[in-house]
C-alpha cells in the first residue's frame, strides 16, 4: 500500500521544545480521555513566539491544522518528557515532522503513542521552505518534494513499522511480545 | 564497560552490553506525577483492561507536585483522579496532598498563596521527594513520566523521563526496551571557589558542549572533583543533564552516597539492600574532558535555551524585573541557605519568589538558625515572598494562578533548569538561569550581578 501525502508545510527554527509544543497551562488536559485529547490539537504549536510566527499552526476556535507536515531545525521537541506534544500535534491532524534532528524524548514519544513519524532530514529544509508551500511526503521512497525539488530523507527505519502499527501497544501485540489486548 | 552499560547490563540480564544495543530491562522503580500520571493510567487501563494489576505494587511511586496550589479544577481534579487509582490499586507509595483518603483536593484560592495547605503525607517536588523518602538506590533502574527524573543519577542510579505510553507498558509489564547510549565522561578536578556553586559546573558545561550535545547520550561525571561534593551539589548537576539533551547522569557511588541513602531508607523502612556500580578499567567514551572547578566562574544561561553561556560579571547592563529560587534543582535547603548568605541584612530590589521543593525544606528553613534568626526569617525580612506550599510552581508556568508565574513579559533571573520561551508563563518574557548566590545578589540590585560582589 503507497503511502504518500501532500499538505502545505509549517515551518519553524531549531530548539522548538515542548513548552512551545504544548504550553505548561494545558497539561492539565489528559490525553486518554476523548474530548480532552482533541481539545490538546486546538493548542498544538500555541507557545511559538507570535512575532516569529504570525501564522497560527491552528486557526483560532479550531480543533486542527490544515498543516500536516512541519518541518523544523535541530533538536525539535527538546524540554520536557510530555507526551502531550507529539499527542498535541498528532491530534491536531499532523502526520509527519521533518527535521534536522530531534530531542530524545519527544522522537520516543512519537513513536510510542504511533501518533507522528519523526523524520530526519538530509539538508536544512527549514532554510529553504516556507510556510504554506505545498509538499509531498513519500512515506515508501522518504522523499520530500516541494517547490519542483525532491530532497531525500533518512529512513526511518525499525521505528516504521512500530508507527505503522499505531504505536508500541499494538506493534507488540502484532509481534507476539504482549499478550492479545484484554477486552475492557 | 561504563557506569551506565554496568547498570543496564545487570538490569537486563546480560554480561555485557554496548552503546547502540537495545535491551529489555526490569524496572526497580518507576514514578509519575499529577500531570502525566492520569494519561500514564488511562494508557494502563486502556491497554491491560480495567480490572488489570499494577506488576508490583513497591515500585510504584506517586507524587502530586506539579500544579497543586492552583484553583483550576482540572488540576485539582488530576490529583483525585491520582488517589482513586491508588485506593483501587492498594499503593503504599502515595504523597497525597491531603489525609482523607476518600476525600477530594480543592485549592482554597482564599487562604492565599503562602500558608500551608497540605495534609501530613504531602512532601512537595517528586525528584527531591524520591532521595528524601528512601526511594532511590545506587545500582538501580528509575524511570519516570518527567525530564529531570535524571536527577537521581546523582546517586549512580540509571534514571530517565520517559512518556506516558512507554509508563503505562511498565505498570503492566514491569519492562521497557531501551537503547543504550553512548557515554561521555566529566572528568572534574580541583575545587569550586567561593561564589562558585554546582549549578555554575553545570551551566559552563552546557554551555560547552551545547542544548543538544549529549542528545541521547550518558553523561558520567568522574574525578576527584566530583567527591568534593555534596549529594545536593550532585543532584543540582545532574537534574540538567536533560538540558543539553542528555538521557541520563551518572556519578559513581561514594561514602556520602551510601550514607545518605543508608539514612533515608532506615528512616522510612524502604528496600535497604542495594549494589553499586564501579568504574572499571575498559570504559569507552564518545565524548572525554578535563574541566577544573577553581577555574570556574559564576556563569548565567541567557534566553532562550539553557545553553546560551555568559559570566554573571559580563552582564550587569541586563536590568531584571523578577527574582525566583525554587524547584528541584534549585530550591533545595542548600540552595536556600546559600541565598540567605547573600541576602542577609539586606533587602531586595526586585519582586522575588520563594518555593521550597520540599516540605522538609519549609521545615528546614524554620528549625536552622543563624545569628539567633531563622533562615525562613531572614529570608521574609528581606522582602523574599516566600511560601510554605512546596511545588514545582513557576518553574513550568503551570495554571495562570501559580505563585510566582511570569503573567506579563518580564526578565527574571531563576535558580530554576529551563529558559526556553516562555517555561515560566508568559512566551515573551526572558528567563536566566543562574546559581542561587548569582540569583540572590542580582535580587538586591535589580539587575544581573556576580555574587562575589557580596560574598567576602
Amino acid at each position: 500500500m503507497s503511502h504518500v501525502i501532500t499538505s502545505p508545510v509549517y515551518v519553524c527554527a531549531d530548539n522548538i521544545d515542548t513548552d512551545q509544543i504544548i504550553p505548561a497551562q494545558y497539561l492539565t488536559l489528559v490525553p486518554t480521555i476523548a474530548e480532552e485529547y482533541e481539545k490538546l490539537g486546538s493548542y498544538a504549536l500555541i507557545g511559538l513566539p507570535d512575532d516569529l510566527y504570525p501564522q497560527r499552526f491552528v486557526p483560532e476556535g479550531e480543533l486542527k491544522t490544515t498543516y500536516k507536515i512541519v518541518i523544523a531545525g535541530r533538536n525539535f521537541g527538546c524540554g520536557s518528557s510530555r507526551e502531550h506534544a507529539p499527542i498535541a500535534m498528532g491530534a491536531a491532524g499532523v502526520e509527519a515532522v521533518v527535521a534536522d534532528s530531534f530531542a530524545r524524548i519527544f522522537f520516543r514519544n512519537c513513536v510510542a503513542t504511533g501518533e507522528l513519524y519523526p523524520y530526519d532530514s538530509n539538508e536544512r529544509l527549514c532554510d529553504v521552505l516556507t510556510t504554506g508551500d505545498i509538499a509531498t511526503l513519500d512515506f515508501d521512497n522518504d522523499t520530500l518534494t516541494a517547490n519542483g525539488k525532491t530532497y531525500q530523507l533518512k529512513p526511518l527505519g525499525e521505528v516504521r513499522p512500530v508507527i505503522d502499527a499505531g504505536g508500541i501497544f499494538n506493534f507488540a501485540r502484532k509481534s507476539g511480545m504482549i499478550a492479545a489486548k484484554a477486552e475492557a | 564497560m561504563t557506569l551506565t552499560e554496568k547498570i543496564l547490563a545487570r538490569a537486563s540480564g546480560k554480561s555485557r552490553v554496548e552503546a547502540g544495543d537495545n535491551v529489555w530491562v526490569n524496572v526497580d522503580l518507576l514514578m509519575t506525577h499529577d500531570v502525566c500520571g492520569p494519561g500514564t493510567i488511562g494508557v494502563f487501563k486502556r491497554e491491560f483492561g480495567k480490572d488489570a494489576k499494577v506488576w508490583d505494587k513497591q515500585k510504584l511511586v506517586i507524587i502530586p507536585d506539579h500544579y497543586i496550589f492552583t484553583a483550576d479544577s482540572m488540576s485539582n481534579r488530576n490529583v483525585d483522579l491520582l488517589r482513586e487509582f491508588v485506593k483501587e490499586q492498594g499503593l503504599p507509595y502515595f504523597y497525597d496532598v491531603i489525609d482523607d483518603e476518600d476525600g477530594h483536593w480543592k485549592f482554597d484560592a482564599a487562604l492565599g498563596q503562602t500558608k500551608k495547605q497540605y495534609g501530613s503525607r504531602y512532601t512537595g517536588v517528586c525528584h527531591t521527594t524520591l532521595p528524601w523518602k528512601g526511594h532511590t538506590r545506587p545500582g538501580e533502574i528509575l524511570f519516570g513520566t518527567d525530564s529531570h527524573t535524571c536527577m537521581a543519577g546523582a546517586f549512580n542510579q540509571f534514571a530517565t523521563g520517559i512518556g506516558n505510553t512507554d509508563a503505562g507498558f511498565i505498570l503492566g509489564t514491569g519492562k521497557l526496551l531501551i537503547k543504550v547510549p553512548e557515554s561521555m565522561r566529566f572528568f572534574l578536578e580541583g575545587a569550586m571557589r567561593p561564589g562558585v556553586m554546582a549549578k555554575d559546573v553545570i551551566l559552563h558545561v552546557i554551555g560547552d558542549i551545547g542544548f543538544d550535545g549529549a542528545t541521547y547520550r550518558a553523561m558520567q561525571w568522574e574525578g576527584p572533583g566530583v567527591f568534593t561534593m555534596n549529594m545536593d551539589d550532585r543532584m543540582t548537576i545532574a537534574n540538567m543533564a536533560i538540558e543539553a539533551g542528555g538521557k541520563n547522569a551518572m556519578f559513581p557511588c561514594d561514602q556520602k552516597t551510601i550514607d545518605y541513602v543508608n539514612e533515608r531508607t532506615k528512616e522510612n523502612g524502604t528496600k535497604s539492600e542495594f549494589e553499586p556500580v564501579d568504574i572499571d578499567a575498559d570504559q569507552r567514551f564518545v565524548y572525554d574532558k578535563i574541566f577544573d572547578l577553581s577555574k570556574l566562574e559564576p556563569t548565567v544561561a541567557c534566553h532562550p535555551d539553557p545553553g546560551q553561556r555568559k559570566l554573571a560579571k559580563e552582564m550587569g547592563n541586563v536590568q531584571l524585573d523578577r527574582a525566583y529560587i525554587g524547584s528541584c534543582t534549585g530550591g533545595k535547603t542548600s540552595d536556600f541557605l546559600a541565598f540567605a548568605e547573600v541576602v542577609k541584612g539586606k533587602t531586595v530590589k526586585i519582586d522575588t519568589f520563594g518555593v521550597p521543593a520540599t516540605t522538609k525544606v519549609v521545615q528546614e528553613l524554620k528549625d536552622v538558625m543563624v545569628d539567633g534568626l531563622s533562615v525562613w526569617s531572614i529570608l521574609e525580612n528581606a522582602g523574599v515572598r516566600m511560601t510554605e506550599n512546596a511545588s514545582c510552581a513557576a518553574c513550568l508556568g503551570g495554571p495562570v494562578d501559580t505563585f510566582g508565574r511570569l503573567n506579563t513579559p518580564m526578565k527574571c533571573i531563576s535558580a530554576t533548569n529551563r529558559n526556553f520561551p516562555g517555561r515560566m508563563g508568559n512566551k515573551e518574557s526572558q528567563v536566566f538561569l543562574a546559581s542561587p548566590y548569582t540569583v540572590a545578589a542580582s535580587a538586591l540590585t535589580g539587575r544581573i550581578t556576580d555574587p562575589r560582589e557580596f560574598i567576602s
